[in-house]
């Protein structure tokens, strides 16, 4: 008879839904049914389970061809080439649970090399600016029983985090906020009419990149200066920007959610160092929070995982061996790549050669490039070897961290093709191997 | 009526992309979803196209076939976005402000038409960038 297991997480974006519902089949191999899920959730647990999944690394021929080996093989060149590898980098861990990040960092103290995780080319910019000025945060819990007035400043839910307005922002009925949306204001700040601003009271459609005069604006009407501001602001008009800061001034409860729209954009941590500014002023007068719209389900795990180990989130520099390094910059991913500072790669749980500007991909790709992923992938289709793994929040379990930073612990619904293993045995079987061929003299 | 036309371009998550990516990248899904540039229908205009036609896309790190639309999240004139993957990464400039993350958002393109030029595929845009591409036999 087909199981019904209750109260699933969901290895999609940072809202790490853990109310999914999964029917499985009897024999635990197949899924017949999900529900609580959106869309791409859906096809993530749709693909567990496709025939088509990679069962065995498959390393690249000289012809370009890819044929399949064995695991000990795959372990084996990872790790001396690891070994034999200056600068070597590891980056990715989107799609990995915290047990896989550890096991990574495990391994890059013993090649003495980059670590790095998406959050370098998302959230890293958040990350400067938090430590900069600070993070008045909150759980998205305390949201959904408390928030009033939500504001969503570029980043677009509706199409990048499916389920956050339903289940913690503006629909869900709270314990203070039992109306639901109807007792609670949404100020959507962005260039675009997304289908967020479509939902929202207010859309502001601010000109791109202008974000810091806009957050200038608003910490200028707080602070009592609001008829000094010029007629137009970054394309918004004087009395909506009045208007807009008399609401922020009254709620009982505001948040802003904050996205790719200030990270991305000139200014980047600068406009996420001003955004938590004018939290800060709001708190003089109302209550106000803020929170990174984090784009993976565990992007917040490299975080938090990597900070008690080394000191730091990301960007992380092991070369020394014995004291961790981050100066993002000098560190970080894609600069190290421009500059062609890194002889070997390892892309694990995400898909630089899609998501990278392509002259980076180009650069790292000179030297050898191992790409750890359970799909076929960009970077599994230009890498030298592609070794799959399981899925974590399918067919295996682990901890993962939430956009607020709250853990979860997700289990598995189904059991992985026969054979393959998950990130954290992989990279902890490299390390093994690593510090074999160190014993053995041959590294 | 130009040929060419200077625009802000941006590239952010589209559900229809976030979809097709986990069906596959390699998938019809996945090209049909990410190789179209949404602009203001103004632009268009001055551009002398109808939707669906297919345009140039030139910035200061590459160039890009894409297909014109409007699209229901609509851009004002002047600001244009591919949704992120393959597509954009073709043109995104690699420059990160020393933080480490790319110019996604607001860099300047060139965009004009080009009904005669063929959209390549996923595979074909990042292999033939690394000089693997075979062909469609990979496809």
């Amino acid at each position: 008879m087909p199981k019904i297991i209750e109260n699933v997480g969901c290895p999609y974006c940072g809202c790490s839904c853990d109310d999914v519902r999964v029917t499985v089949s009897d024999d635990g191999k197949e899924i017949l049914e999900v529900e609580n899920v959106c869309a791409i959730g859906t096809e993530i647990f749709k693909h567990g389970c496709s025939k088509d999944r990679i069962k065995l690394p498959r390393m690249r021929q000289p012809d370009g061809s890819m044929k399949d080996i064995s695991y000990e093989e795959a372990i084996d060149w990872t790790a001396r080439h690891l070994l034999k590898a200056k600068k070597p980098l590891m980056y990715g861990f989107g799609s990995t649970n915290c047990e896989g990040q550890a096991a990574a960092a495990r391994a890059m103290e013993i090649a003495g090399g980059m670590l790095d995780n998406c959050a370098t080319i998302c959230h890293g910019p958040s990350f400067l600016a938090i430590f900069d000025n600070g993070y008045p945060t909150c759980t998205l819990g305390e949201v959904k029983n408390r928030a009033d007035v939500i504001v969503y400043w570029g980043s677009n839910p509706a199409h990048a985090h499916p389920r956050h307005m339903s289940r913690y922002s503006i629909f869900p009925r709270g314990f203070f906020t039992g109306k639901g949306q109807k007792k609670r204001t949404v100020i959507v700040i962005d260039p675009r009419y997304t289908d967020t601003a479509n939902v929202a009271d207010y859309h502001l459609q601010i000109k791109q990149g202008h974000d810091y005069e806009l957050f200038n604006a608003f910490r200028m009407v707080i602070h009592g200066y609001g008829n000094d501001l010029p007629d137009e602001i970054a394309g918004i008009k004087k009395e909506t920007i009045l208007e807009v800061a008399e609401i922020m001034k009254n709620a009982r409860f505001g948040t802003t959610f904050f996205g790719m729209g200030l990270t991305h954009s000139d200014g980047r941590n600068h406009n996420i160092d001003i955004a938590i500014s004018l939290t800060r002023d709001l708190n003089k007068v109302a209550k106000w929070t803020i929170m990174a719209m984090r784009g993976h389900y565990n992007i917040a795990g490299p975080g938090v995982v990597w900070s008690w180990t080394f000191g730091f989130p990301y960007c992380l520099d092991l070369t020394k061996k014995d004291h961790a390094h981050m100066n993002p910059g000098e560190t970080s991913s894609v600069d190290m790549a421009m500059r062609d500072e890194v002889d070997m790669f390892i892309n694990i749980g995400t898909d630089a050669g899609a998501h990278f500007p392509i002259p980076a991909v180009k650069q790292l790709k000179k030297h050898p490039w191992v790409t750890i992923d359970p799909s076929i992938n960009m970077a599994s289709e230009i890498a030298d070897l592609h070794i799959p793994v399981c899925i974590c929040g399918v067919d295996v379990g682990g901890i993962v961290y939430r956009m607020d930073n709250v853990p979860i612990q997700f289990r598995k619904v189904i059991e992985p093709p026969e054979g393959v293993m998950d990130d954290e045995t992989l990279l902890n079987k490299v390390a093994d191997r690593m510090e074999e061929l160190i014993a053995k003299g041959e590294a | 009526m130009t040929t060419k036309k200077t625009l802000n371009m941006i590239t952010q998550r589209a559900i229809e992309e976030g979809i097709a990516m986990e069906i596959g990248k390699t998938s019809r899904e996945y090209f049909d979803a990410c190789n179209i540039i949404e602009m203001n229908a103004q632009d268009m205009k001055e551009l002398g196209i109808m939707k669906n036609t297919n345009v140039h896309v030139k910035s200061e790190s590459g160039e890009v076939i894409v297909k014109a639309v409007v699209g229901r999240q609509t851009c004002y004139p002047g600001l244009c976005h591919i949704r992120q993957g393959v597509w954009a990464n073709q043109v995104v400039p690699p420059r990160t402000q020393s933080t480490g993350a790319p110019q996604y958002s607001g860099f300047p393109v060139t965009v004009e038409p080009a009904p005669d030029e063929k959209l390549k595929s996923a595979l074909e845009l990042v292999q033939g960038a690394v000089g693997l591409w075979k062909g469609e036999q990979h496809a």
